[in-house]
C-alpha cells in the first residue's frame, strides 16, 4: 500500500505544532496502524531525521496508552478498538491519513502525538478507591455480590482510560471517563461508604482540570474502545446531585 | 451552605438548565393548547384570552396569576440562558485547540444544532413578545386578540419566520427533552427507548400544534 501521511508535528509542550505531510511506500494492509507508523519512523531514522513520537505499550487494546485521531476519528474508523488494533485493511491504497494528538485544555501536547493525560490520576486520586484498614485480606465471597452489579461494575471497570471520549467531544468533556471510574466502585457494596462523598470529590477534580460539560451528543460513546455507556454519566448525574443535597464531599 | 456551592460544577449547571427546560415545557404545552382555542371562533379565542387575565380569582387577583407565570418563565428562561452561555464559555476552554479534519460518528443533528437553535429561539422569542405582546410589528388592538391573530399571520414573512422557529424548537426539543432526563440521572438502559420516544412525541406535538394557527390563517381557513 501507498499512503499520504499528513502528521502533527511538535518539539515540545511549548513549541508551535504543525502538520508534516510523509509518503510512505510498501505498507502491507495485515500490518497494524502502529506498524505502520514503526515503518515510516525506521525510514525517518535512516534519513537522520526525528521519529515521528507516539505513545504505545501493550499493543493489545487493553492497556490504554495509545490513541491518535485519525481522519478525524479517536482512534479511527473502526469501532470499539484502541488505535493499535487499527490495522491497515481498513484503508485502501493511495489513501490520504491525517494523525493528530488528542486536543484538550486538560490533555497539553508534550511531543508530536503524545499527550499528558495525568489529569486522569488526579480525578482518580480524588476519591477513585475504597477506604480500607490494613490487617488481614477478607475471605474470598464474605460479600454478597448480585450478579447484575458485578456486571455492571465490570462494564464500568473496563475503561482503560484511554481518554478518548474526551479527544472526540466537542467539549472537551471527561464526563464517560470520570463517571465510569466512579460507577465501578459505586456498583458495588464495597463502594456504597464513601459513595457520594467519591461522586462530589472526582467530579469537582474533573471541573477543575479544565474539562468541559457534558452536551449528551453521545460521540464519547462512539469511539470508546471499551463501549462505556451513557447510561454511567446519568449515574454520576443522580449520585452527584443526590450527594449535593446530602452536603456530602467534605473529607 | 452546600445549595451555594452546586452552581460550581458544570453537572449543576447542567441540572440548572434541565429544570429550566422543563418548565419551559410545561409552558409551551399550555401555551400551544391555548392557542387551539382560536378554531372556536372569534368569541370563544377571546373570552380565552381574558379568562387568561381572570384566572385564580377570588384567591388571586385580576391577571396575578398571569404576572407569576410571567415572572417564572423569565426567570426559567434568563437562567437557562446563562447556564448554557456559561457552559458553552467552559468547553470553549476545554477545547481551546481544535481538529484539523473532525468528523462526526453517532451524534444526531439536533444534539449538535443545541446552541444556535437556542439562539433562533431567543431571536424569536423576543419578535414574538414584540408581534402579540406589545403590538409592535402589526395593526394591534388589545380588546381584540382575534383579529390581531388574523392580520399578524396575513404576512407569508412573518408566518414564514414563525415557522422557521417552530423547526428549531422541534430540534431543540428532541434533543433536549431526552438530555433533560440524562443530566438529571433518571435515564438508564431501561427507560432509553421510552424517553426517546416521549422526545420525539414533544418534539413533534408541540411545534405542530403551535404551526397550525399560522398556517389556518395564511391560507385561509381562519378570516
Amino acid at each position: 500500500m501507498r499512503l499520504k501521511l499528513r502528521i502533527w508535528r511538535q518539539k515540545n509542550a511549548q513549541a508551535e505544532g504543525r502538520f508534516v505531510d510523509y509518503n510512505l511506500d510498501g505498507v502491507s494492509e495485515d500490518s497494524s496502524f502502529l506498524e505502520m507508523l514503526d515503518l515510516l519512523n525506521e525510514q525517518l531514522i535512516d534519513r537522520n531525521e526525528e521519529p515521528v513520537h507516539f505513545d504505545h505499550d501493550c499493543r493489545e487494546g487493553i492497556c490504554g496508552m495509545c490513541g491518535l485521531v485519525i481522519n478525524g476519528i479517536a482512534h479511527g474508523p473502526k469501532a470499539a478498538i484502541t488505535t493499535c488494533q487499527l490495522h491497515m485493511r481498513e484503508f485502501k491504497d493511495g489513501d490520504s491519513i491525517t494523525i493528530e494528538p488528542w486536543r484538550a485544555k486538560a490533555f497539553p501536547v508534550l511531543k508530536d502525538l503524545i499527550v499528558d493525560r495525568t489529569a486522569f490520576d488526579r480525578i482518580v486520586q480524588a476519591g477513585g478507591y475504597i477506604s480500607v484498614n490494613t490487617g488481614q485480606a477478607p475471605d474470598a465471597n464474605v460479600i454478597p455480590v448480585p450478579k447484575s452489579q458485578a456486571d455492571q461494575s465490570m462494564d464500568a471497570a473496563a475503561c482503560i482510560g484511554c481518554g478518548a471520549c474526551v479527544a472526540a467531544c466537542p467539549n472537551g468533556s471527561a464526563m464517560l471517563f470520570t463517571s465510569a471510574k466512579l460507577a465501578h466502585l459505586n456498583s458495588l457494596p464495597q463502594g456504597q461508604a464513601e459513595r457520594f462523598d467519591r461522586a462530589v470529590l472526582m467530579v469537582n477534580q474533573m471541573d477543575a482540570e479544565g474539562f468541559g460539560g457534558c452536551t449528551n451528543i453521545g460521540e464519547c460513546e462512539a469511539v470508546c474502545p471499551k463501549e462505556i455507556s451513557l447510561d454511567f454519566i446519568a449515574m454520576m448525574n443522580r449520585d452527584l446531585l443526590r450527594a449535593n443535597l446530602m452536603g456530602k464531599g467534605k473529607r | 451552605m452546600q445549595v451555594a456551592v452546586l452552581p460550581r460544577s458544570s453537572i449543576a449547571k447542567k441540572a440548572l438548565m434541565a429544570v429550566t427546560g422543563a418548565v419551559w415545557i410545561g409552558y409551551l404545552i399550555l401555551h400551544m393548547w391555548g392557542n387551539l382555542h382560536i378554531f372556536q371562533g372569534q368569541a370563544e379565542f377571546n373570552h380565552y384570552a381574558e379568562f387568561l387575565r381572570e384566572v385564580g380569582e377570588p384567591v388571586f387577583s385580576y391577571a396575578q396569576v398571569l404576572w407569576i407565570i410571567r415572572i417564572v418563565i423569565t426567570v426559567s428562561l434568563a437562567a437557562h440562558i446563562w447556564a448554557a452561555y456559561d457552559l458553552y464559555m467552559q468547553a470553549r476552554r476545554a477545547r481551546s485547540t481544535s481538529y484539523a479534519v473532525k468528523r462526526v460518528v453517532q451524534a444526531n443533528y439536533a444534539s449538535r444544532f443545541m446552541r444556535i437553535g437556542g439562539v433562533v429561539i431567543i431571536l424569536f422569542v423576543i419578535f414574538h413578545l414584540a408581534h402579540y405582546t406589545w403590538g409592535w410589528v402589526t395593526p394591534f388592538d388589545r380588546s381584540d386578540p382575534y383579529t390581531n391573530v388574523i392580520i399578524g399571520f396575513s404576512n407569508p414573512a412573518i408566518v414564514f419566520f414563525y415557522l422557521l422557529a417552530l423547526a428549531a424548537l422541534g430540534l431543540h426539543l428532541f434533543h433536549g427533552v431526552w438530555s433533560m432526563f440524562q443530566t438529571l440521572g433518571l435515564n438508564s438502559q431501561r427507560f432509553d427507548g421510552f424517553l426517546r420516544g416521549l422526545a420525539v412525541f414533544v418534539a413533534l406535538v408541540v411545534p405542530i400544534g403551535f404551526a397550525t394557527v399560522p398556517l389556518a390563517v395564511l391560507f385561509g381557513v381562519l378570516n
